[in-house]
């Protein structure tokens, strides 16, 4: 079983774009549109990596991240937010929240598969 | 790891998902109350931005998109964050870049470049908006307010207010003096590429006061209202958190003099990024509105009925419509199919062939619910056609100096996309026809004692098979006098008597305009005729009432869709017709009385006081061994529009819903006939275009009672 990795991003290019990325390097990918979505989908299926946007309607990805750390199977879950938005509060954020990456768009695909696959590696697979 | 995606396969899905973006941002843009504007609001219409960009950005060759977008978004960004007030003018070029970029994105969906000129214009237009700050000189004007109300933030968690650092940045000494130190910064061996991204953060975090680079540390004096331990989480996604070292101190005065070479002129500016947003929220109206808006001022702004939808986030798949027309036609086959076989199974004896023809029924019912089901797909809201009208009304009433409310109704209701699509250009006539000639100025309203702000109402719902859609509005109505003139004078056949409703139907000749004055906006003289022509097309008609002083009233009824059709089958001679089941009124058999014959040989039949023009199928087809008796065969009494007609046809068949296929594509277009469509039994029926006929018979008999006398 590959690895599975959750992108949530309320843009539907972006999530598809992420998707067919991911999947066409090998990986089992989960989309949401929002947290809220994410949220649902990592409770029914056990997901490895969270690839997240940071500012989506209904639930942002911060409460998204928030919302997976309380739950102790996904306390030390790789995540990595892709998004436009750069400021500073929202950065020390997602770092308190023990994010692992923070990808500015617009995407390099090559750089997403190797973070992805750098925190893969890194984590344990189950 | 990564293999060389081709991002081309997503240009569509960017496309069609921009579009929608670019829609709700001009709704949410309208809805904007620019006094106090609501942060939720304000966030999505930056969101939509931000995804258009980052989605543009991504793919690399929509240049001009991304970078107009990218104005936008950052203008954008500051008002939702407070550190620029709205403004009436912001509003409007924000709608202008919104039609901008969506003359960008409809140029790169044909593989064109868009046009160079507009595109340089607008982002000069953005970028003179972002460098004059909020509020040009009358907020410089108002400093002292600065201090007074707190400034709305987007996000829930305490927000650092930057712009309380600007002026600072003058003057270090009034900060310390008021123990608002500037926080000193100090990294440790950080390379320059670093250095530049650290201080760019620092940016973000606050007003960089002073930066100092020397052997190989960096040190930066910020203000910032943000804790050590934020500015730590910061630069700890770029350097490690050993090499740094946060402090409060001033920094030292050279280099404070550095960043901030115009000090007065920075001042100035940036007491100008204060002042309004402080001022906004106490001091509502007058003063923040700058006298550029003044005719979008003079507009209410146009405000939907409903609040803004909350099924925005509804999950739904994108299909191409060819294929839902494809999946509609398999369907209306498998009808035709099980039609077929129905007629067959009714031939067999009910005992012996019990199952066979229970399941012929079970067939019939879920072919039935098939067909409706995906009858279903190819429905649309009326929103989509209605969501354009507020940005219509708020131009046309700024540009003419009208007070116009417009209020929506039935915005749910559903029609097939096809005529969705068809109905848009009509409706904004007719719209358009209102706000110019229908709704006065306010000076002339309030003359006539009534309210100076004119009401406009378009409405939509459904009614049997059909969807009634009206204009109305509640402006000087119709003048008949006018009319009548107008229509003398263009050597129409009028008379002093005509009742109203006829003197309205005139405005639908060719040519017919009575505006005393031609505007830009409408009454060019091509109009009413093409909107009724138009709405006739679709298989609709149109009704006008009107009441002098109080508005008029538009009404348009269209089928629900055009791909099926309630229809009575009829037979004249070998020939089978269909005739749309929601003209028919009622059928009789004429007797000899009832049956007059005048001028040649045209015939009336009198049905209830009423003389109906006979029209005969057989001989207007020219179908050849028809019952040539009127008291053999049966009429169909028709209704088109406002007129009655008496078809005559040899015997009535049925009736059924029919799926209608097109003949100009099958074959061509024949006078009289809409569309044809396949029987149980596999031959082919024509579908009889009622209005056709009424128009063809109406050209005959103008004045049937003139004729009669």
């Amino acid at each position: 079983m590959p690895p599975t990795i959750l992108v949530a991003d309320d843009s539907t290019t972006m999530r598809m774009i992420v998707k067919s990325v991911l999947s066409e390097a090998g990986w089992q990918v989960l989309a949401a549109s929002n947290g809220k979505e994410a949220l649902d989908l990592a409770q029914t299926s056990p997901v490895d990596l969270v690839v997240s946007d940071w500012n989506m309607p209904v639930m942002g990805g911060r409460d998204l991240i928030e919302g997976l750390r309380r739950q102790p199977q996904y306390e030390d879950l790789p995540v990595l937010v892709l998004t436009t938005e750069e400021d500073a509060i929202s950065k020390s954020a997602a770092r308190d929240l023990g994010v692992n990456g923070w990808l500015n768009k617009p995407l390099d695909p090559e750089v997403l598969v190797e973070l992805a696959a750098e925190l893969l590696g890194a984590a344990p697979q189950g | 790891m990564s293999s060389g995606l081709d991002l081309s396969q997503f240009y569509e899905t960017f496309f069609d998902e921009a579009d929608e973006l670019l829609a709700q941002m001009e709704q949410l843009l309208l809805e904007l109350d620019v006094q106090a504007p609501d942060i939720e609001q304000l966030n999505a219409i930056f969101r939509a931005a931000h995804s258009i960009k980052g989605g543009a950005a991504t793919f690399g060759c929509f240049q001009k998109l991304a970078e107009t977008t990218h104005l936008l978004e950052n203008l954008l960004d500051a008002i939702r964050r407070g550190e620029m007030a709205l403004r009436v003018d912001m509003v409007d070029t924000f709608l202008e870049t919104k039609d901008v970029l969506k003359s960008q994105l409809d140029a790169y969906r044909a593989s064109e470049e868009p046009d160079d000129a507009v595109y340089e214009r607008i982002c000069a237009v953005l970028r003179q908006l972002a460098e004059e700050g909020p509020g040009g000189e009358h907020a410089a004007a108002a400093p002292a307010a600065a201090a007074a109300a707190p400034v709305p933030t987007p996000e829930p968690e305490p927000q650092p207010e930057p712009v309380v650092a600007a002026p600072v940045a003058a003057e270090p000494a009034t900060a310390a003096a008021s123990g608002d130190l500037p926080t000193r910064v100090h990294i440790r061996k950080v390379s320059e590429k670093d250095a530049a991204s650290l201080l760019e953060e620092m940016g973000n975090l606050g007003h960089v006061l002073a930066s100092d680079r020397s052997g190989g540390a960096l040190t930066v004096w910020v203000q910032t209202s943000c804790s050590a331990d934020d500015i730590e989480a910061v630069c700890c996604f770029i350097i490690d958190a050993d090499q740094l070292q946060i402090t409060r101190e001033a920094p030292p005065a050279q280099a404070a003099a550095a960043p901030a070479e115009n000090s007065i002129e920075q001042f100035e500016q940036a007491a100008a990024t204060f002042a309004p947003q402080a001022a906004a929220p106490t001091a509502p109206a007058a003063p923040a509105a700058p006298a550029a808006s003044a005719p979008a001022a003079a507009s209410r702004p146009a405000r939907a009925q409903q609040a803004p939808a909350a099924d925005k986030e509804s999950t739904s798949i994108r299909v191409g419509v060819e294929k839902v027309d494809q999946i509609i036609n398999l369907v209306g086959e498998l009808v035709i199919t099980q039609a077929m076989l129905a007629q067959t199974a009714s031939t067999l004896d009910p005992v012996l062939h019990d199952r066979l023809l229970n399941g012929m029924e079970q067939l019939e019912r879920n072919a039935r619910d098939l067909q409706e089901s995906v009858m279903s797909i190819r429905m649309m809201p009326m929103d989509y056609v209605f969501s354009r009208f507020p940005r219509l009304v708020r131009d046309i009433a700024g540009k003419m100096g009208k007070q116009i409310e417009l209020q929506t109704y039935g915005r749910a209701t559903e029609l097939d996309k096809s005529l969705i699509e068809r109905i848009i250009d009509p409706l904004t006539h007719l719209v358009r026809n209102s706000l110019d000639h229908g709704i006065e100025t306010p000076e002339k309203r309030v003359a006539a004692g009534k309210d100076p702000v004119g009401q406009l109402v378009l409405s939509a719902q459904h009614n049997g098979g059909h969807i009634v859609i009206e204009v109305s509005d509640d402006g000087g109505g119709l003048s008949r006098e006018r009319i009548l003139k107008k229509a003398l004078s263009q050597g129409m056949a009028v008379n002093e008597n005509m009742p109203d409703e006829e003197v309205w139907q005139l405005i639908f000749a060719p040519g017919f305009s009575t505006a005393e004055q031609i505007t830009d906006i409408s009454g060019r003289g091509v109009g009413m005729d093409v909107v009724r022509r138009n709405i006739q097309d679709m298989g609709g008609h149109v009704q006008l009432s009107s009441v002098p002083g109080q508005g008029t009233t538009t009404r348009i009824i269209l089928p629900l869709t055009l791909a099926i059709l309630d229809g009575m089958s009829v037979r004249v001679g070998e020939e089978t017709f269909i005739l749309p089941l929601n003209h028919v009124t009622e059928s009789l058999q004429p007797v000899e009385d009832q049956l007059y014959t005048v001028a040649g040989n045209e015939r009336v039949m009198h049905v209830r006081g009423e003389y109906l023009p006979l029209v005969e199928m057989h001989r207007v087809f020219s179908v050849g061994g028809a019952q040539q008796d009127p008291t053999q065969a049966i009429v169909v009494i028709m209704q088109a529009e406002d007129r009655r007609f008496a078809l005559l046809v040899d015997h009535l068949v049925g009736q059924h819903q029919v799926v209608v296929k097109n003949l100009e594509a099958n074959y061509r277009k024949v006078p009289g006939i809409s569309a044809a469509t396949i029987l149980g039994d596999g031959s082919v029926a024509l579908i009889v275009d009622v209005f056709a006929l009424a128009r063809a018979n109406r050209e005959k008999w103008a004045q049937p009672e003139a004729i009669l006398n």
